[in-house]
């Protein structure tokens, strides 16, 4: 836009005050008519203040003549806009979310501006501005219908606008929309008018009460121009959000006031409905003269003298027939992943107005895009002091819950981490490093010694696999995540190994399976005690998705809390069915779970199954198991040692160092987490099937199932964890090695059997090793021939049998494996046992 | 007392000004002992000081509340006249204005500026020596600003009661300031304003103002700080030391209460609830303002020693006392000796534990953290008490925690977010750093732990093993990383974590205990003591390392340590072994492990854990 050589002079001055003469000499029209009447045209028109609105601190050199008559700049002047063709039965609506804190100044008139009408003379409209700002309503207006009608959005992807012609005008579209479904407000992102027109943007972002109003004309004019018949609620407003400018609440600072911001934060709280006066209706006790009185500044001016019958103090207030909008104050807080360590969380005061009211609960994540405001706290007229302190609040304008999201698919605009072009090269020139899957598994708590594969596990955990939706073919979604179980002797440093990664991630949640109960993990209902609403208050697992999810003492969990996760570790959601409340959540966590052996000893006699005591049925949905034993060798005593010297003595810069280190694999993972999707490349394909054939064929020489479907999905996973670990668009075979590699130590550790030292599978899949169950099958034949040779007998002792038995093999025979044969007989329907007898059937 | 006038409206404002405040404030106070001049609110009680003077106050951050806008330039006009005059809206609460004139709030000329406040209260648990002392320091000199007058002595004894902590002898030598007469008159009013107001509120419409210290039982002034510049740098529970401009504009309290009256009518205040209002803006009477010209951190509270230890005349001052450490040490581990009744061994990890401080956080691991779990405490009786006294006599804050059934129930230990009051409501575990937090478990008898006790002694333990608390914002929770030395006294083990058990043997059996330990205080001269206090706030802050060759050393030893007992001997072992060699060393004033030092350390390990064993066999399957 060119500078105005007059930026301050409004050229509309005369004609709005003549407009403003003849409005009071008739009293104040009515302009808000009540929506059922379809007479009353006036269009939209709320910036009647914008030619005069300013803000604190924005310094305009200007003389102002307050004792001038001649005033105009009252929200109750009106001044054409919209065009009337079109606008049929359409009501306007005040929008109270950019006008709850009028400033309106009053303008000296006496100016020798130009007194052109603005919609006439074109040249000169290019040079004429809203006062205070540099906006041309006109220019203004026409870039943004011509962004409306233009604009495409080079970046959107098939999967987020559904229903949406990627090739058309987006928002177009969404008119269409608008007309079609009826609800009359139009979201516009930020972010798609700034690739469009960046001034437009800033203008939005700087002057927002100013030209929001504009962008509304805008819209209303192509939207009743297409579909001139369309009755709405109301005339559309415009929403936008996802505005650039701020999003964080800490960096707010007094230069934001009166633009428009996006933050992020969590509800707090939030107020009852209040009911705000938009215009009193008052009425002359006297002569039933009516008028009313517009909100300005808080405040309603009563007339003090009728002006039909000239008397005094007559008029009165009528309720019902005043106008009132909702509105509700929300104490926004900070989001924790926002805060620096160590300080308090801020809060910010929100205005919801009509039927933005409601829309969030406390708890709720959103970003919020609004106008920041700050207002003096009022002057007091007996006390000529003040405080000299600012309220400052944010009207909202448009919400967009971050939770809510979560139930459809991963919200990109929030996750995203925002990262520096720098930061980017820093990230990528990382990435190119050869050693960079070690050097980032050696960054990943370098307090804990060694573990290296535990280590490299946990970080393939860290970056997850690829997200892979089949909800097409009906399969719904594929597990993306990596879950991890250590189990192992205690004092391994365990808890410590998860109390990093709870510290790593920024939505890692920790918990303790001694202290957790079902509920604490997934989610509650709770009643409001104000509201008596039911509220669900989600859990751990809930609150960890896209997250991992630390749990502690996993051995020590009760039976009904386990069983919750059975649901998440596979099919990712969590089901609800609580008072009256019936929702499946998206728990898309990944699980690093801890757990020590029943035995205080991890008993190397014994299978992993055995020793921790947990269901395999739940141990098979574990991709990687590992143990953390304490090995004792002097050359790995001789590093322990060396290492935690080195860890008593203070050395500052190679502290600094580590720090950083910290930051940069944060940000390296969350980089690769949002940006990298890796899919199979050909050859990786097949090096997976073979390394699952492969597997297969282990057991397969000895009869037994070395592998299942499972585990090849794990494999894939953790194939593409790797090659996020790269930076790679594709999976390739050194990511299928390293896969298999880490699957190998992994299964060598946990899956072992301990007393033929083979590795199987079997172990972690039915909970049983394949010997172990042969030789119950073993013992059944046995026990059913010793029977046999009983001859006809219909009962026998059953003490006396269990004897016979233990006599007649060359093994030990426990009672358990003797109850187990009985048992596998009865379900052969080969005898029952009662008591202290076996009848045979 | 510094007052920034208002300037003429020509005078355009600008940052260098404002820069020139804090730099001539740093000078002066740099001036021959300048600070012992500045009134501080930690000694004089709030009516006596003069409003809008500088005063300094030794505090710990409680809360951050939100930033705040204020008017940081703004113009007044005259109705009248028409005449406008510029102000500076720094280091107030409000905007002033003469009688004939208003404050035009749509000027211009306005400028905005942003503020953060933080609430402030006294260092939780700060010993009384800490307070006499520094009160004694202070008035050496006469303060000019304080407006006590001994005409005025008479109510200060009713305020006292509450008001004033340091006992009734140095009152007589807190007189004589020539306290001038405009002084006197002003803060007159404001008690009678104030606590007339607080009168008025307090029957019908809310319980007393909770001042939310950490600590039960604690008094003093809360303040609300005002802070102008890098309040990045703060962080909750900092020990802060403020220099700033007192207010305690009697209008604060009344804004109040307007706002309060109008609150129905106007939708803009009931942004704020009641209750937010009431400990947003409490009294100022009850809790003064004060804008901060400047501010620091504070590494330790010990007046004794000098504040800050990297200065040229400090240094001198840490290698005098260096060069007599060792009969220092040997005279205190022989008072410690006597405390622990007469177990020489008990007494070293003491003092090894009163030293310890977390010095780094490796990841997630606290490193230096030293939680010393003194078993075998005759039960019930006054001992343990009577070795927090003398643990109170020594170190500069400390607390006793009484584990009873009953307290672990009905305390609150986790500080926890009140969002009705828009506060962080205090709880016994928010202390500042290098607090001695004394847990006494003999107390604990069987019984049933509700909600409230599990978490508490969950975050007793949390504490313990990392070094942290996580406050409770009731959707989440935020880890507020601390360094409390934790020293838990029980007759067995305890059933708190902690990071090496000694277990009491007791050489002598004094038939009165109380008796004992009151005559082994009293025989302590003034001076030894304060060389004890120093002595333990001092090694604190030494650094540290260990040379190749003993690294090499201590390798090749634990080595051979787990070849000879791998069960018994793990990497728990060292990482403590090495702790107490740190420790040791240090409180023989080496900053270097040496051979020497690293076999004591192992000495003492050895003869600590023959004790444990010797108490497992005589309790047969115990531990």
């Amino acid at each position: 836009m060119p500078p105005s050589p007059l930026p301050y002079h409004c050229p509309l001055g005369d004609r709005a005050a003549s407009l403003c003469l003849e409005c009071s000499g008739r009293g104040l029209p009515e302009f808000l008519p009540p929506p059922s009447s379809p007479v009353l045209m006036l269009p939209r028109q709320p910036p009647a203040g914008w030619l005069c609105w300013t803000r604190p601190g924005a310094a305009i050199p200007l003389d102002f003549d307050i004792s001038s008559p001649l005033t105009y700049g009252t929200p109750s002047s009106r001044v054409e806009g919209t065009p009337r063709s079109g606008v049929r039965g359409t009501p306007v609506r005040q929008r109270p979310d950019l006008g709850s804190v009028r400033k309106a100044r009053q303008v000296d008139l006496h100016s020798d501006g130009p007194t052109e009408d603005i919609a006439t003379d074109q040249s000169l409209g290019q040079k004429l501005v809203i006062w205070g700002t540099d906006v041309n309503v006109a220019s203004c207006k026409e870039k943004f219908q011509r962004f409306l009608q233009r604009f495409i959005d080079p970046l959107a992807k098939e999967d987020e606008d559904i229903g949406l012609d990627l090739n058309e005008p987006r928002y177009m579209q969404r008119l269409e929309e608008i007309n079609m479904v009826g609800e009359p407000f139009l979201n516009v992102n930020c972010d798609h008018l700034r690739s469009f027109d960046e001034n437009l943007y800033r203008q939005l972002i700087c002057y927002p009460q100013e030209v929001i109003p504009t962008f509304d004309m805008a819209a209303n004019e192509i939207f009743f121009d297409r579909y001139p018949d369309s009755i709405l609620e109301h005339q559309i407003q415009v929403r936008p959000y996802n505005a650039l400018k701020t999003r964080n609440m800490r960096s707010l600072n007094p230069e934001d006031i009166d633009q428009l911001i996006t933050i992020s934060g969590m509800v707090i709280r939030s107020s009852q409905l209040i009911p705000e006066m938009q215009e009193a209706f008052f009425k002359c006790q006297v002569c039933a003269f009516t008028t009313r009185v517009e909100i300005d500044r808080g405040r309603i001016a009563e007339p003090s003298v009728c002006k039909n019958c000239n008397t005094t103090h007559s008029m009165a207030l009528i309720h019902n027939r005043s106008m009132f909008s909702d509105k509700q104050m929300i104490k926004l807080q900070e989001s924790p992943e926002d805060m620096p360590a160590g300080q308090t969380p801020h809060t910010v005061a929100l205005f919801a107005h009509n039927d933005l009211v409601d829309k969030v609960q406390p708890g709720d994540r959103i970003n919020v895009t609004g106008i920041y405001r700050a207002v003096p706290i009022r002057v007091n007229p007996r006390v000529s002091n003040v405080k000299s302190v600012y309220k400052t609040h944010i009207d909202v304008i448009h919400y967009r819950k971050t939770d809510a999201k979560r139930l459809h698919g991963v919200d990109e605009e929030t996750e995203q981490k925002i990262f520096t072009e720098e930061r980017v090269e820093i990230l990528k020139e990382l990435s190119k490093k050869t050693d960079i899957y070690e050097r980032l598994s050696s960054a990943l708590a370098p307090s804990i010694y060694e573990h290296e594969d535990i280590k490299k596990g946990i970080l393939l955990q860290l970056f997850g696999g690829s997200r892979k939706d089949f909800t097409h073919t009906g399969r719904g979604n594929f597990r993306a995540e990596i879950n991890i179980l250590l189990c192992g002797d205690p004092g391994t440093s365990k808890s410590q190994l998860l109390q990093y990664v709870y510290n790593l991630v920024p939505r890692g949640q920790y918990t303790s399976g001694k202290g957790s109960s079902a509920v604490g993990l997934t989610a509650y209902v709770m009643k409001d005690p104000e509201t008596r609403q039911l509220v669900l208050q989600t859990g751990a697992l809930v609150l960890s998705d896209n997250g991992i999810c630390c749990i502690d003492e996993f051995d020590k969990m009760n039976e009904s809390t386990r069983s919750v996760l059975h649901e998440v570790m596979e099919q990712q959601t969590l089901s609800i069915a609580k008072a009256g409340i019936i929702c499946q959540l998206n728990a898309r966590t990944s699980i690093l779970a801890a757990a020590n052996p029943i035995e205080s000893q991890w008993n190397p006699k014994k299978t992993t199954i055995e020793n921790i005591q947990l269901p395999h049925t739940l141990l098979s949905r574990f991709d990687l198991i590992f143990l953390m034993l304490d090995p004792r060798d002097e050359a790995y005593d001789r590093r322990l040692a060396r290492h935690l010297v080195s860890l008593y003595y203070r050395s500052e810069e190679k502290m600094e160092e580590e720090y950083m280190d910290m930051a940069v694999l944060r940000d390296y993972i969350a980089y690769a987490r949002s940006y990298v999707n890796p899919r199979l490349s050909e050859e990786a394909s097949q090096a997976l099937i073979e390394a699952y054939v492969d597997m297969r064929k282990i057991g397969s020489g000895r009869g037994m199932v070395s592998a299942y479907p499972r585990q090849l999905e794990s494999l894939i996973r953790l194939a593409e964890a790797h090659a996020k670990v790269r930076f790679s668009e594709k999976v390739e075979t050194i990511d299928v090695e390293e896969a298999k590699h880490l699957h190998r130590e992994a299964l060598k550790q946990s899956a072992t059997d301990p007393r033929t030292g083979i590795v199987d599978i079997s172990i972690l899949t039915t909970g049983m090793s394949t010997t172990a169950r042969k030789r119950k099958e073993e013992l059944a034949q046995a026990l059913r021939k010793l029977i046999q040779s009983k001859g006809k007998t219909p009962a026998l002792k059953y003490q006396q049998l269990f004897d016979d038995l233990r006599a007649q093999s060359d093994t030990a025979v426990t009672k358990e494996m003797f109850e187990e044969a009985l048992r596998a007989l009865a379900d052969d329907d080969f005898l029952t046992v009662t008591g202290k007898t076996v009848r045979l059937l | 007392a510094p007052c920034p006038a208002g300037l003429p409206p020509q005078n355009v404002p600008n940052s260098d000004w404002e820069k020139k405040v804090t730099e001539y404030f740093k000078e002066k106070l740099k001036e021959n002992n300048a600070t012992n001049w500045v009134p501080s609110l930690n000694d004089v009680p709030v009516h006596y000081l003069k409003p809008n003077s500088l005063v300094k106050f030794r505090c710990m951050v409680q809360d951050m509340f939100d930033p705040e806008f204020y008017m940081g330039v703004y113009e007044t006009v005259d109705p009248n006249t028409n005449a406008r005059v510029l102000h500076f809206g720094k280091y107030r609460d409000v905007a002033e204005c003469g009688p004939q004139q208003e404050i035009d709030l749509n000027s211009s000329q306005t400028v905005t500026s942003e503020r953060q406040t933080f609430y402030c209260v006294p260092v939780p648990g700060e010993s009384a020596w800490v307070k006499e002392i520094s009160f004694l320091t202070d008035q050496a000199r006469v303060s000019p600003s304080t407006s006590y007058t001994p005409s005025r002595h008479k109510r200060s004894y009713e305020e006292d009661e509450d008001m004033d902590l340091h006992p009734s002898k140095q009152k007589e030598q807190h007189t004589g300031s020539g306290g001038d007469i405009h002084g006197c008159v002003e803060p007159k009013r404001l008690e009678t304003e104030a606590s007339a107001g607080h009168h008025l509120i307090s029957p019908n419409c809310s319980p007393p103002l909770d001042l939310n210290f950490p600590l039960p039982g604690e008094k003093g002034p809360a303040c609300l700080v005002k802070v102008y510049e890098s309040w990045d740098n703060f962080k909750v529970n900092d020990v802060l030391e403020v220099y700033g401009i007192l207010s305690v504009d009697p209008v604060l309290s009344i804004v109040n209460n307007e706002e309060r009256d109008s609150s129905a009518l106007d939708p803009m205040e009931c942004m704020d609830t009641a209750e937010e209002q009431r400990v947003h803006s409490p009294p100022a009477s009850l809790v003064p303002r004060i804008h901060v010209i400047l501010a620091q951190k504070l590494q330790h509270i010990n007046p004794l020693l000098p504040a800050c230890l990297n200065e040229e005349e400090s240094k001198t001052f840490v290698t005098n006392f260096m060069s007599e450490l060792s009969p220092v040490r040997a005279e205190l581990l022989g008072f410690l000796t006597h405390a622990l009744l007469g177990d020489s061994l008990a007494a070293e990890y003491l003092i090894l534990h009163l030293i310890s401080t977390v010095y780094a956080r490796r990841d997630v691991l606290p490193l230096g953290k030293f939680t010393v779990n003194l078993s075998g405490c005759p039960r019930n009786s006054i001992f343990t008490e009577h070795i927090y006294r003398i643990i109170q006599q020594l170190v500069p804050a400390s607390y006793r925690l009484q584990m009873t059934i009953e307290n672990m129930n009905h305390s609150r230990f986790i500080p926890h977010k009140d969002y009705a009051a828009n506060r962080l409501v205090s709880g016994v575990l928010q202390l500042a750093s290098n607090t001695s937090l004394v847990v006494d478990e003999t107390q604990l008898e069987q019984g049933q732990l509700d909600t409230t006790g599990v978490h508490n002694v969950t975050a007793l333990g949390n504490l313990i093993t990392w070094q942290k608390v996580d406050y409770d914002f009731s959707y989440h929770q935020m880890e507020f990383p601390c360094n409390i030395n934790v020293l838990i006294t029980s007759e067995g083990r305890s059933l708190l974590p902690s990071d090496c058990q000694v277990h009491l043997q007791p050489q002598i059996i004094p038939p009165n205990m109380e008796e004992y330990m009151n005559s082994l205080l009293t025989a302590v001269l003034p001076s030894v003591l304060n060389k004890f206090r120093i002595y333990l706030s001092l090694l604190r802050l030494l650094d540290y390392s260990i040379s190749d060759e003993v690294t090499k050393a201590v390798e090749e030893d634990f080595v051979e340590m787990r070849k000879n007992d791998p069960e018994s001997i793990t990497a728990d072992d060292l990482h403590r072994t090495l702790l107490v060699a740190r420790f040791l060393s240090l409180s023989a004033g080496q900053t270097t492990l040496s051979r020497e030092r690293w076999l004591r350390a192992k000495q003492l390990e050895a003869l600590r854990k023959v004790r444990l064993q010797q108490q497992k066999c005589v309790n047969g399957n115990e531990l």
